[in-house]
């Protein structure tokens, strides 16, 4: 039974049902099947770009652009949309998901051909495409009246029950699943973030496949960044300011270890479902949505601390010496 | 690799220290300093002109006071994210404090308490409970930054004593002002603190081994915590500064600071994987960036636009050496 529940997938989804059962002792109306689906459609951008943000910290990278990405991204669709209003969605989602990767291949060149650390790189990008975003708008807000029905309608296409957007998100999970269990890409990830050294004897590219990681995330971020734009109905400089904060809280709390080759996608779900929950908890139990930022920083530092603990106790270390001079 | 071709070329002599101080990054960077302030004083009229370069310094001495000890904790292999939410806490606490009649006194040392309790507590997770720094800080970042949301919300605190703004909007003499007297003299006592002390010694052993220093017999731990404590210090002494400038408090005070901070740290050439770096470095990097953000400012330039530039000017510096060596040795070959 252990090996196929980990523990701290179980103790996390423990803590997911305990909150849930909380609220719904006070409010039954929470668990009803509809607001959980609308719990799950509203964490759908957070689970989809975890899922990105996870690839790239277990290469031992971190991506602080990704919500810049998203905004940029997102105001780039909106404009295309307003100049050509007739453009297919299928022809949206491409530029979209291609822009978002080009800028996260800016991230993966920075990082692999000029070794740069991935927090610098990151944190410079970050400001760069917000700082795009105004030069492209002049600082004016795209508004709902001004996008296409088809445009802001998709996301909200409501297929067998459930809106597109949390279709999208559910095929993201699955296909990651797949990619990071059965592809070649997938398991090159862990090796590059477990043991650079020896990734590289087995014929590995560690600079290379951090840099697909920095793609993959990139692309979803340009995804995401659509379906954001398109379900608010607005694009503006600051949409989803601070929101990569967010996504790395949401994969330290899934258990995913900075240090890099520790992870899985199930965690990093389950981390975004965590947070979603508790955003989507707080107006019910009347507490303000002030509380949220302190509660995902609590969150961050005590998943950190209890990860740490649990990693601790894993094995044992052999070579001291040989691993403490890595 | 680069271990082999030294062992092979070794020099017969050093260079000589006038050559050293004449090729090393404060030179050059100094030459950029020099470069920016001829280029502004052509490009507008208003540029040389004392007050306005007194009100430009305002750009740069609340992060600089941060940066020399940011400048410390980098070099020493650590980061702190945190310290933008640190002044929103200090100046929320501080804002509290003024509401149920606190003075300047108590609110100053308000204010230095709270960064200190903030330093702390990030070096506790860092030293004691071994975390990675940069999680630990990207936590309290939220952390601190939403404490001071769940006391304001969308209000803010305004209505502190007169003599409060003696920190912020006070003169010392003629265009010189109380900040610029705070920045030169804890300029001072960093480049003192790392350059000329054995805890100086310690941070830069620290930085280039770990292992090493801890069996040297320096407390790496301790240390480490000491430069959290400063660090958290220092975001108190430029939260005082920044509250009393702007006479008021919002949660998002200081927003986004964190950033400049370690740009301009990074800017002054410190190395930020740890080991190496220089308080005058810091000290240059703080004027570059004042006399950009300022130059840019007379001419228009709207702020998401300038934090272009400081996102180029953060990736540039780190990338355009390593460009330029990756193109010598390929000259070599």
């Amino acid at each position: 039974m252990k090996r196929f529940i980990p523990l701290r997938e179980a103790i996390l989804s423990a803590a997911i049902l305990f909150l849930t059962l909380l609220v719904a002792s006070r409010f039954p109306g929470f668990v009803a099947p509809a607001n959980l689906a609308n719990v799950f459609n509203d964490t759908a951008p957070l689970i989809i770009l975890a899922l990105g943000q996870m690839v790239v910290i277990l290469t031992r990278c971190i991506d602080l652009s990704v919500a810049a990405n998203l905004a940029l991204t997102g105001m780039v669709v909106a404009m295309i949309n307003v100049a050509i209003p007739g453009l297919p969605i299928p022809i949206i989602l491409t530029i979209a998901v291609l822009m978002g990767a080009f800028m996260g291949a800016i991230n993966g060149i920075l990082v692999w051909k000029l070794s740069i650390p991935p927090i610098v790189v990151t944190l410079g990008t970050m400001t760069i495409f917000r700082g795009i975003i105004f030069l492209i708008s002049d600082g004016k807000w795209v508004n709902s009246h001004e996008m296409s029905p088809a445009f802001t309608g998709f996301p909200r296409t409501v297929l067998l029950g459930l809106p597109a957007l949390s279709w999208i998100a559910i095929l993201t999970v699955v296909a990651f699943g797949i990619m990071m269990a059965r592809t070649q890409f997938g398991r090159s990830i862990f090796a590059v973030g477990g043991n650079p050294h020896a990734a590289v004897y087995t014929g590995i590219n560690v600079g290379k496949t951090q840099f697909w990681a920095f793609v993959v995330s990139g692309a979803l971020a340009g995804l995401t960044g659509y379906l954001w734009v398109a379900r608010y109905a607005v694009a503006y400089v600051d949409i989803a300011g601070g929101f990569e904060l967010e996504v790395v809280a949401a994969c330290v709390i899934g258990g995913i270890s900075i240090a890099g080759g520790i992870g899985t996608v199930g965690g990093a779900v389950l981390g975004a479902i965590f947070l979603g929950v508790v955003k989507n908890a707080l107006p019910v139990v009347d507490i303000s949505p002030f509380w949220q930022l302190a509660i995902s920083g609590s969150a961050i530092l005590i998943a950190v601390a209890f990860n740490a603990r649990s990693g601790r106790n894993k094995g044992r270390v052999i070579l001291k010496s040989a691993e403490a001079t890595q | 690799m680069t271990d082999a071709t030294t062992a092979r070329n070794i020099p017969d002599r050093m260079n000589s220290r006038a050559v050293r101080i004449f090729k090393s990054w404060e030179a050059l960077l100094l030459a950029v300093a020099i470069t920016i302030f001829v280029v502004n004083s052509f490009a507008s009229p208003y540029f040389l002109d004392a007050w306005n370069l007194s009100d430009a310094t305002f750009n740069f001495t609340e992060k600089a006071m941060i940066a020399f000890a940011m400048a410390l904790l980098i070099i020493a292999g650590e980061i702190d994210l945190s310290v933008a939410s640190i002044i929103a806490l200090a100046s929320t606490a501080m804002g509290l404090a003024m509401q149920h009649g606190a003075g300047t006194p108590e609110l100053v040392t308000i204010g230095l308490i709270v960064g200190l309790l903030c330093g702390a507590f990030n070096g506790f997770f860092v030293t004691v409970l071994g975390l990675p720094s940069i999680v630990v800080t990207i936590g309290t970042m939220s952390l601190f930054r939403g404490i001071s949301y769940i006391i304001l919300g969308d209000d803010s605190f305004r209505g502190y004593p007169s003599s409060f703004a003696w920190f912020g909007q006070g003169y010392i003499y003629w265009v010189f002002t109380v900040e610029m007297l705070f920045f030169v003299i804890i300029a001072v006592a960093y480049a003192v603190l790392l350059h000329k002390t054995n805890f100086g010694r310690a941070v830069y052993a620290i930085g280039n081994n770990p292992t090493g220093a801890m069996f040297s017999g320096i407390r790496v731990q301790r240390i480490k915590f000491i430069l959290f404590l400063l660090t958290g210090l220092m975001s108190g002494i430029a939260a005082i500064c920044l509250t009393s400038r702007l006479g008021s408090t919002r949660p998002s005070i200081a927003s986004g600071m964190e950033l400049e901070v370690v740009t301009m740290v990074v800017l002054g050439g410190v190395n930020i994987l740890g080991g190496s770096g220089t308080i005058p470095g810091v000290v240059i990097a703080a004027f570059v960036m004042g006399l950009v953000t300022f130059g840019l400012g007379l001419l228009n330039v709207p702020g998401l636009v300038m934090s272009i530039f400081i996102g180029l000017l953060l990736i540039g510096v780190i990338a355009l050496p390593r460009l330029w060596t990756m193109a010598a040795e390929r000259r070599k070959e």
